[in-house]
């Protein structure tokens, strides 16, 4: 084994239940060298990755760290070896300031020395470039913010080997950039940095060595100069594939819904939305980007009824809908459907079966006290047909589905009410690339069908490729919106970070 | 009202006081168990017992100590490593503890606390601090009981918020998987520290069934547990504040027994509902919360599973 | 080391042999800890039992035990399939009974069938008004209902001794503080030996069933305790839903309350609620949230009240036995719900053979 070998991992299998995340896998990384893991959702990246720092521990298989053989029965172990993960749900205490999360767990003395420990934290900080202030609460954080406090604790432990998990998914190209500098600062360190990821520009741009998994094995591991963005998508999808979107044209699009100086204060009673206006075409997809938190969930649950605003309009051909619930909107007959963000938690009732999904939309048209079941049993089955779901059956609970099963069941009982209007929030987080361009399709062929789609999306290049315009919000304001045929990525990036607005 | 009946609801409050920083610290570790109750039953019974059989005041509160520490532990394995429903869990614990209680205390109905034991739980006064007029006598004048509630108070308020361990404990109930990822051990930190709240709140089982009647009764603890659950609410989980809330409920404890002397035609068993109906004023004024940091610990009630997807 | 991992579903005879394992081990445990106490647990069980179903009478007597039992653990259903946690059970069997006392003291001179049907309705409304306080601040504060319904349960009692003691006190009763005796139009009939509370139960049991499974009330009901997110985005009124479960579910356990004035107590007093709302909890989580088992493990409770009555009398063991078997029984069967989900290995060791030249 050469000496600059920090990890090596070998062979490693791990189950979940049923579910094969990982089988037989094997990776190392050196120190001074950022490698990536490539794969899509679902390939096994996170599991291995999570393996390595304690938080799973594998079923078979043998990881060295320095040469040496280890077993991790907890996260401790991987921390005092050296070796830090900044997850891509981020793990801080939100009541806590950013000192109070990085001292977290440390060993040290009985009481907190507070002033210490900052000039410690400081060191570090400036050492790698990163800027934080150290009492400021996390709750009061920008995700940005965030992930520096991640990478800060991480490196405070004083880690050599750092794994960050899709640590671009939430920033802007300027503040990946940034980061960038950031990852190579470390490198030039000695550190080995292992970056998650399922882009494959990224992979070029900042890895020496790249290691693509595919379906829960890991495919090839190349030298990142000696291989090719084609190559490598070949490798990660399994075939040749192309992976550009086709937007679907539609002609005679009429404005469907409208919304006007509308201004939402949330249950933290901080201005989510401040004057939003837009409108939304039928047989159109409208984007909206912006950086997590900027009020994407705001807007659609204020569309949806969920929530009340303060100020403005929403006019759904012609009548003005704010302020209606959820029950009222769908006794006007309008017909408006919806994909929360959180699919289980929101969109459905995770522990029923699929039929009683269905009848989740339908029943409050029922006439009488009972629940008539026999007409949404064969919906439920037309729409397993039809979505091609993936299941034993349509007595099965949904949260037993696969995360894209869950999604067609989803969006599968949501189109079928043939609506005028649909929501859509990160409609394919978690899935696998099949998966997210059965969903497109799915969204394209609303749109052939003259549906106005509002679609909430976090990969720039998927909503450049998929969407008409692009509305950009930052900080709950609307700092642009954009024609997808004549924007860049960068101009959208600075749009997210309210760097500059558009006329 | 005079200085006595304050001095009265202190004494009155302090098994509430007990129950309510165990549960406090058991609710720091986002575990939300509702065997308070029991377990202060279980203490109360013990308690009383090995006083009995041992004439031993130290080894009585060992004995309620033992006791609540073993409910707690019951429902830590539940809780912890079983990861059943937390608010059954610790029903099934008052429902057990009330049955253990009542059947070990059956022989002991009527029995009234050794001498020995009465003459260590006597009042004590501390020199200079008794002697401050009006509050000298209302917080200084106690038993020895008393004063470890005190020094409980404080010495919970500077492990939860100045110390290390503190950070971690309230981490866990915050967000275990955070704190998991931190290097915390979750398990250990759970367990360790419901037990020491069942342990807390078997002493304020023992000090109703030893100090404050003392005479063996059966349900002597008629509700106290479920208030201190109550005041935890109320005091947003800080012990600083749990002490005023725990004196305040003291004193509607006997607040009864004053107005009958004050000669007001009040029905006695509508003054009883007073620290009931009070409770319920408390959960309501307690439950609308702006800060953050007033909030339940985030995690409170849901069991922590590493390996969840 | 061992080794946690989920399980996927098992079926439902191996969910089965699971609990029965539990509930085994929870006697056997009783048993030990019985022993330990200093009485012999074979004995204490063969009497418990044979003072539970050892005669006709006893039999009788323990079904009229299972009565309130079956009806309070519908109205708790109710309340937890909402993840609504209803400890207030013994408060609404109070305030139940207490209006119906109410008919029953006041409207005596109605003929028996319309009085007892008064009785019912004036129960159902008291027991649903002590549950809507609750559940009113629950949605409009966001209030514990936990500790709540468990302080309603001790106003309940203060209220009715307070009755007791003073402006329902029995003139007649020589100074013995107690409520009138009910004139007999206000007491239930017997049916084959067993008031006819048993039909009641029967025909709830029944209601509950079809209504927690095919009504839409029902539905939206197991909705809200899965989701509140699901539920608003679904158009359902929470508080509407929040409100009238707690209402059918304080309305059930008042109706319990009726039938044990009516039926049993023949007056009301404070000991009517007997602890049914406590135990209801345990019947009901055992039953799984399903109305049919709630039959069956409200009559296996029933047996362990009876028989714990039994013991008392006949060997001077204090009852409170059997309330400290049923928190067993509650534990065990709450730590086999682990197994059902999860699976414990042991893990070995693997050993992987070190090719370190690769």
């Amino acid at each position: 084994m050469q000496a600059d070998i920090a990890v090596e991992m070998r062979n490693i299998s791990k189950n979940f239940g049923s579910i094969k995340a990982n089988e037989n896998m094997n990776f190392n990384v050196r120190y001074g060298e950022v490698h990536a893991l490539l794969g899509e959702n679902g390939a096994g990246k996170s599991t291995l990755m999570n393996m390595l720092s304690g938080i799973y521990s594998p079923d078979s298989g043998s990881i060295f760290v320095h040469g040496k053989e280890v077993r991790f029965m907890s996260p401790k172990e991987p921390i005092q070896m050296g070796i830090g993960m900044i997850h891509q749900h981020f793990k801080l205490i939100d009541i806590y300031t950013a000192l109070e999360n990085i001292i977290l767990g440390e060993k040290g003395s009985f009481f907190i020395n507070k002033q210490e420990i900052s000039k410690e934290i400081k060191g570090i900080s400036d050492q790698f470039g990163l800027g934080i202030q150290q009492n400021k609460k996390v709750y009061d954080m920008s995700v940005g913010e965030k992930q520096t406090l991640e990478i800060i604790k991480v490196l405070f432990r004083g880690a050599k080997i750092l794994i960050l998990d899709e640590p671009t998914a939430v920033l802007t190209p300027q503040e990946i950039k940034k980061l960038f500098e950031i990852v190579n600062n470390m490198k030039a360190a000695g550190c080995a940095v292992i970056i998650i990821t399922h882009k494959l520009n990224e992979v070029m741009e900042i890895s020496d060595r790249v290691t693509v998994l595919r379906k829960g094995q890991s495919i090839m591991t190349y030298e990142t100069s000696q291989t090719t963005m084609k190559e490598l998508t070949e490798k990660m999808v399994g075939k040749s594939i192309d992976l550009s979107i086709k937007r679907a044209e539609t002609k005679g699009n009429v404005e469907i819904l409208k919304v006007d100086h509308l201004t939402v204060v949330n249950k933290e009673k901080i201005n989510a939305l401040k004057d939003v206006s837009f409108n939304l075409k039928s047989g159109e997809i409208l984007g909206v980007a912006g950086i997590a938190g900027s009020g994407q969930k705001e807007l659609c649950e204020t569309i949806a009824g969920l929530c009340t605003a303060q100020k403005g309009k929403i006019i759904f051909q012609g009548d003005n809908i704010l302020g209606k619930s959820p029950r009222a909107i769908i006794r006007l007959g309008i017909r408006m459907g919806f994909i929360p963000e959180d699919r289980l938690g929101m969109g459905l009732v995770a522990s029923m079966d699929i039929v009683h999904n269905i009848i989740l939309k339908d029943y409050q048209g029922q006439k009488g006290i009972f629940l008539k079941r026999k007409h949404i049993i064969k919906k439920a089955e037309n729409i397993v047909k039809r979505l091609d779901i993936n299941t034993p059956g349509i007595y099965h609970p949904v949260r037993k589905l696969s995360g894209g099963n869950i999604q067609k069941v989803l969006l599968g009982r949501e189109i079928d009410s043939n609506p005028k209007v649909l929501i859509t929030a990160y409609p394919v987080r978690g899935l696998d690339i099949g998966a997210s361009f059965k969903i497109y399709d799915l969204l394209n062929e609303q749109k052939r069908n003259g549906v106005g789609v509002l679609f909430i999306g976090e990969d720039l290049d998927i909503l450049i490729d998929l969407c008409d315009r692009i509305m950009v919000l930052c900080d709950g304001s609307v700092t642009g919106i954009v024609n997808t045929k004549e924007a860049s990525k960068e101009d959208i990036g600075l749009l997210m970070a309210g760097e500059y607005k558009v006329q | 009202m005079d200085a006595s009946f304050f001095a009265a609801a202190v004494v009155a409050g302090t098994p509430l006081l007990f129950a309510t920083l165990g549960e406090i610290i058991t609710e720091k570790a986002g575990n939300l168990n509702l065997g308070v109750e029991g377990m202060m039953l279980m203490g109360a019974v013990i308690g009383f017992f090995v006083g009995l059989m041992t004439n031993s005041p130290i080894l009585a509160l060992f004995g309620a100590a033992i006791a609540g520490g073993m409910g707690a532990s019951i429902f830590a394995f539940l809780t912890v490593s079983l990861r059943a429903n937390q608010v059954v869990s610790g029903l099934a614990l008052t429902i057990f503890g009330a049955g253990f209680s009542s059947f070990m205390g059956n022989k002991l109905i009527g029995q009234v606390v050794p001498v020995n034991i009465k003459d260590f739980f006597k009042p004590v006064h501390i020199p200079l601090l008794s002697d401050i007029p009006f509050l000298g006598q209302i917080f200084f004048q106690h038993d020895v009981f008393v004063y470890f509630g005190f020094i409980s108070v404080i010495a919970l308020g500077f492990y939860l918020y100045s110390t290390r361990k503190g950070l971690n404990l309230r981490a866990v109930g915050e967000n275990a998987a955070a704190a998991d990822a931190s290097g915390i051990n979750i398990g250990l930190y759970k367990y360790i520290h419901i037990v020491l709240g069942g342990i807390l709140c078997g002493l304020g089982g023992a000090y109703l069934s030893l100090v404050y009647i003392p005479a063996w009764q059966d349900n002597v603890v008629a509700g106290r547990g479920w208030i201190a659950v109550a005041l935890v609410i109320f005091a947003s989980w800080n012990p600083y504040k749990a002490i005023f809330g725990a004196f305040l409920f003291g004193g509607m404890d006997i607040i009864g027994f004053r107005i009958q002397r004050l000669d007001i035609h009040i029905s006695q068993y509508l003054i009883d509902m007073l620290p009931y109906v009070a409770t319920i004023v408390a959960l309501i004024l307690g439950t609308n919360k702006n800060r953050k940091e007033n909030h339940p610990p985030k995690d409170l009630g849901v069991p922590y599973f590493r390996e969840e997807r | 080391m061992l080794k946690i991992i989920k399980r996927d579903d098992l079926s439902k005879r191996q969910i089965l042999k699971v609990r029965i394992t539990a509930i085994v081990l929870a006697i056997v445990f009783s048993g030990l800890f019985i022993a330990i106490l200093g009485y012999n647990p074979f004995k204490v069980f063969y009497n418990m039992f044979l003072g539970a179903i050892g005669t006709k009478i006893r039999i009788e007597q323990t079904l009229t035990i299972a009565i309130p039992l079956v009806i309070t653990s519908l109205g708790i259903l109710v309340a937890f399939k909402m993840k609504f946690w209803n400890i207030g059970g013994e408060g609404q069997i109070l305030m139940g009974g207490f209006a119906a006392s109410y008919a029953a003291l006041n409207f005596d001179f109605l003929p028996k069938p319309i009085l007892l049907l008064t009785m019912g309705i004036f129960a159902i409304v008291g027991g649903g008004v002590w549950a809507f306080i609750p559940a009113f601040f629950k949605i409009r504060f966001g209030t514990n209902e936990t500790i709540f319904t468990l302080m309603m349960n001790y106003i309940a009692i203060k209220w009715i001794t307070y009755l007791q003691f003073g402006p329902w006190r029995d003139p007649n009763a020589m100074g013995f503080p107690k409520i009138p005796m009910f004139t007999s139009n206000a007491i239930l009939p017997k049916l084959l030996g067993v008031h006819i509370g048993w039909i009641v139960a029967l025909i709830m049991t029944a209601l509950i069933y079809v209504f927690m499974n095919h009504t839409k009330k029902g539905y939206e009901i197991a909705v809200v305790g899965e989701s509140i997110d699901t539920a608003k985005y679904a158009g359902m009124n929470i508080k509407v839903v929040v409100v009238f479960a707690m209402i059918v579910s304080g309305g059930l356990c008042g109706l319990a309350g009726m039938i044990q004035a009516s039926g049993v107590e023949r007056t009301l007093a404070v000991s009517l609620s007997g602890g049914y709302g406590f135990t209801a909890i345990i019947t009901t989580w055992l039953s799984g949230l399903s109305a049919p088992l709630v039959l069956l493990t409200s009559f296996a409770f029933a047996i362990m009240i009876q028989g714990g009555n039994f013991i008392q009398t006949a060997l001077q063991i204090p009852q409170s036995a059997a309330d400290m078997i049923q928190g067993m029984i509650l534990f065990f069967v709450l730590g086999s719900e682990f197994f059902i989900q999860y699976k414990v290995q042991i893990n070995k060791r693997s050993q992987v053979a070190g090719d370190r030249n690769e």
